[in-house]
This record gives C-alpha cells, structure tokens and sequence, in this order.
C-alpha cells in the first residue's frame, strides 16, 4: 500500500516537468493533480486509527475555502492569490510540526525533552514552526503589498538589521528551550512562543522589501512553503513529504534565481531591500518639464501612417482588463498592414510572465510575443511603440550608474520613432520613482486608464477609413 | 540514527533533482509554474491527516482541523488557479 506513496512522488515529477513547457503544462498540472489525490486516498487508507470526524471536517472546510478563492479572482489578481495560498501551506506545515509534540508517546512521558529523540527531530521540529510561521506572514505581508496597501518598516538602516537579529536570536532561544525542557507545559509555552516570534519576524523580514520585488519575494516563499513541507517530513517519519517539499523547495530556488537575473540584481540585494516605495521620494507632476499629452484621435492618426509597431504591456493593463481590447487592436492595425508585436519584460507586472497569462486569456498568439532580448534591438526600426500602463520596466533611469532601479535590464521604447504612453497619470510607477521617458521630445502622453484609451484608439482606427 | 542518515539522502537526491528539473522555462509558464509548485506543497496535508488520530486530546485535535483545512486551501486553491491560468493556454488549439 505505501507504495502508491512512490506512485505520488513520480506523479510530482513528471508533473512538474511536464509544466515546464507549454505544450505539456496542462497535462503536467492534472498529473500532479492525480498524485496529489492518491497520496490523499494512500494516508487514509494506511491510517488505522483515523479521527474522521476531524478528516473530513477540515478537508470539506478548506476545499470549501480554496474553491471560493480560486473562482473569485479575477485574473489580475493572480499574484495576490499564489502569495496567499502560499501561506496557508506554510502554516499548515507548521501546525504538523506542533501536533506531533503533542502527539509523541515518548514526550508525553515527564523529564523526556524532544533533544532526546535525536539530533534530527530536534532541529526539524523548531525549523519546521520557523520556516512555516515566516512563510505564513510574509506571504500576507506580501499579498498586501501586492494589493497596494503601503506598509513601511519602523526601523531604518542598522537599527532595522540589529531588530531582525534580535528577533532571530529570540527564535533559536525558543527553539532551544523548546528542545531542551522535559516539562509538557513548559514545550507548550516554547511551541506558542516560538510561533509567535517566527510570525513577527516573517513580517518585519518581508516589510521593507520594495513593491517592485514582491515577485521575487512570491517565489522565494513558494520555495520556503516546500521546505516547510520538507521540513515536516522529518518530523513525521514521512518521505513522501521530504521528497516532494525538496522539490518544490528547489524548483521555487531556482525560479527566484531566473528572476533576479531578471532584474539584473542578486538575491541578497533584493532582501536586503535596495528598491521600492520606501526607499525614494514620490515623483509628481512638477518633476516634469515637457509632458505633451494627446488624444486617442491623434494616436489613430499615428498608427495610420505606421508599418511597426511594438506593444509593451504592464500591470495597467492588468488592472483595466485591457487584455482583450489590445487584442482587437493589434488585429486591426494588422488588417491594415503594420506589423505588430508585444515586448513582454520578464517582470511586467506583478510576477515573471504575468503578461503572457493576461494575453494568453485573449487568445494572442505566441508569436507575437516577444522576450526583452530578443526585441530589444528593434525598437529603434520601429515607428510606435505603445506603452500600456508599464512605467518601471521602460524606466531610461535604470541606464544610469546610481539609483534605485540602476542595472535593470529595460526594454527601450525611447529608441522607437514615436513612444506612446496610456497611463492615467504622471504619478511613479512601483519603484517609486521619477521616470525621464516622460519628458523626452518623442514621447506622447495619453492620460487614460488603459482600456478607456484603447477602446478610443480602436475606434478611431476603424473611423480612419 | 540510520534511518534519519536515510531521510537526509533521499532529502538531498530530491533537491538535486528539483534544481535539475527546472533549469529551462519558458516566461510565459513562470507564474504557472510558481502556482502548480505552490499547490504540490500542500502535500503537508499528508501529514496534516496523519495527525487526526482517535483517542487523542482536543488540542492536539484542533491543531490537525486547522492543519488539514488550511494545506486543503492550498491543494483546491492552488491547482484550480493553476489550471485556470493553464486553460487559456490551451484554447488556442496548439
């Protein structure tokens, strides 16, 4: 019977390989979604002792939970959602951890500590409630912070390091009394404390890290949930759980990495916490010398006379719900002979490949998408590029040797003929920071929410003949 | 001892193979991928269940309803997300 346990695990592997390309993925997800059932069905059919009432209480009760989430998210709301699913598997991981000190028949015995279980169980059960607890409020730290709520740390500089260090070293003082103590209350009292300091420091680790980051942060949790997972499975005995929370815990490392490169910065960069709101003063209005704003007619009149042109999307769109108006669009100029295109960012958006999820729900092909490297180099052959509610990704500023965004691989709109910008207004982008495409003489501003402006424009172009 | 010495292999093997399994993915599938991932790491809901044993205290109890409800959310939330992003990829027939 356990060995439907292996079937599981070859089910997650091939599972997740098949996701890793498209045409494979939906069948990677549903393989995945069968191991995921024959584990479930495996542990109740090996249990010989199981609470039901318990069982069947929490499994109707969260799928009726998940299955409310998962329905009721519109699409652009995506990111917020994997940030916040993501901390429920990371708090369920922990609670495992919690029951089993409960649960061990050797530590209900008086004057047996968990460090006389072994060096193993004694470091994975603190670990577990560690990295479990820190997974959980970081990941609603940033569900918030995704969401938009402005969040700042309390502490600056050396004075926020020295706060997370003491948080730190409370933690493995609970960790260690929770080892050491052979007293049942007393683990009691170190699980609860242990849980408490582990949530407050996953808040204050997360807190300062800048919205522009908070893809990355998702991914890094996704990867802490699998070691949580992992961790759990060596403080029940199951390698099931260890092998899967290994790798989901290293597929989440590896994507973290894909992204940082992304952005052309390291890991410890990001969470150190170089880039975002915080960080930098708001740029408005009177930062700006030369704003020229136009109309969705003027626009129309632009494309008539264009034969390329280049779409970049950002998270604007994604909150309009432009996706499907930017595809009647780009139909339309290509009826009409210009050749279009869509310059996807690797971070437009709130998370890597947001775009292509977006687009991909309004059926645009995937040849007209293309990679920043790949398209970069044609922008200057090119005779409108329209900007759609991206700032940050098209930020000239990220070519200058200092700033907050400096380094950042940009796509460069600014060599096309003409830029143009649908934004709803000069108000800064996620990093928080002025943004000099604005002012240069070929940029044109349209101060339009996305799909207000691209409904016009397409109204406009089909008026032209 | 021994077994434990097992489990910190088999830990490893399968990190290696995660690090290995996921060298080349294309952007589009990246926020896919991230969101299958999350899901599979529900499978703590394994271990949530094995906590739900008869005879024992209410606290301990309690603490496995919370455990298997929450990595439930995970699991149901998860993969219906997944798959929802994933669907629009497939109504282009490719």
């Amino acid at each position: 019977m356990v060995y439907l346990y292996l079937l599981a695990t070859l089910l997650f592997v091939f599972g997740i390989k098949r996701l890793t390309s498209v045409r494979t993925c939906l069948q990677g997800n549903r393989l995945s979604e069968v191991g995921m059932l024959v584990a479930i069905v495996t542990v109740l059919l090996v249990g010989t002792d199981v609470n039901w009432a318990v069982v069947v209480a929490g499994i109707v009760v969260g799928s009726g939970v998940g299955l409310v989430i998962a329905k009721r998210t519109p699409t652009t709301q995506m990111p917020e959602m994997v940030a916040a699913l993501n901390g429920f598997g990371g708090v369920a991981s922990a609670l495992v951890a919690m029951a089993e000190l409960l649960l061990n028949a050797r530590l209900k015995l008086d004057g047996v500590a968990l460090g006389d279980l072994g060096v193993v169980p004694a470091i994975a059960n603190p670990a577990t409630i560690i990295v479990g607890m820190v997974t959980l409020t970081g990941s609603f730290v940033a569900y918030g912070k995704l969401s938009g709520k402005k969040l700042s740390h309390p502490f600056d500089g050396g004075a926020r390091h020295a706060f997370h260090a003491v948080l730190a070293l409370l933690a493995i003082g609970m960790a260690t009394w929770l080892v050491m103590t052979g007293s049942h209350l007393q683990m009691t009292f170190a699980v609860i404390l242990l849980a408490l300091v582990a949530s407050t420091l996953g808040v204050f680790l997360v807190m300062p890290i800048g919205g522009a980051d908070m893809p990355v942060v998702v991914s890094l949790l996704n990867s802490y949930s699998g070691i949580a997972a992992a961790f759990a499975g060596f403080v029940i005995a199951s390698p099931l759980l260890i092998v899967v929370g290994a790798l989901v815990g290293a597929s989440g490392l590896i994507l973290t990495q894909i992204m940082c490169k992304a952005m052309n910065r390291s890991l410890g960069n990001v969470l150190l916490g170089g880039m975002g709101g915080e960080e930098t003063q708001a740029a408005d209005a009177k930062d700006y010398k030369s704003i020229k704003s136009t109309s969705p007619e003027e626009v129309a009149m632009l494309l008539d006379g264009a034969s390329s042109c280049i779409i970049v999307p950002g998270y604007g769109l994604a909150v309009a719900q432009a996706q499907h108006v930017v595809k009647d669009l780009a139909d339309l100029l290509q009826k009409r002979g210009c050749q279009v295109r869509y310059a996807i960012h690797p971070v437009a958006g709130r998370m890597p490949g947001h775009m292509n999820v977006l687009l991909a729900e309004s059926d645009v092909p995937y040849d007209q998408l293309w990679e920043m490297d790949r398209i970069n180099g044609d922008f200057k052959n090119t005779d409108v590029a329209i900007v759609v509610g991206a700032n940050d990704v098209v930020n000239p500023a990220a070519r200058e040797p200092t700033g907050p965004i400096a380094g950042m691989p940009i796509l460069d709109v600014d060599q096309a003929r003409t830029v143009v910008v649908i934004k709803r207004s000069l108000s800064p982008g996620y990093a928080g920071i002025r943004n000099p495409l604005f002012d240069l003489p070929n940029c044109l501003m349209v101060f339009l929410d996305a799909k207000e402006a691209l409904e016009g424009i397409v109204k406009e172009v089909k008026d032209l003949k | 001892m021994e077994a434990y010495f097992l489990f910190i292999f088999i830990f490893a093997i399968a990190a290696l193979l995660g690090f290995e399994l996921i060298t080349k993915v294309p952007p589009t599938l990246h926020t896919p991928l991230m969101s299958g991932s999350n899901a599979i790491s529900g499978i703590t809901i394994v271990g949530a269940i094995a906590c739900a044993r008869l005879g024992e205290g209410f606290l301990s109890q309690a603490i496995a309803f919370f455990a298997i409800a929450f990595a439930m959310i995970n699991v149901v939330g998860g993969y219906l997300v997944t798959d929802r992003m994933l669907a629009s990829f497939k109504k282009k027939g490719k």
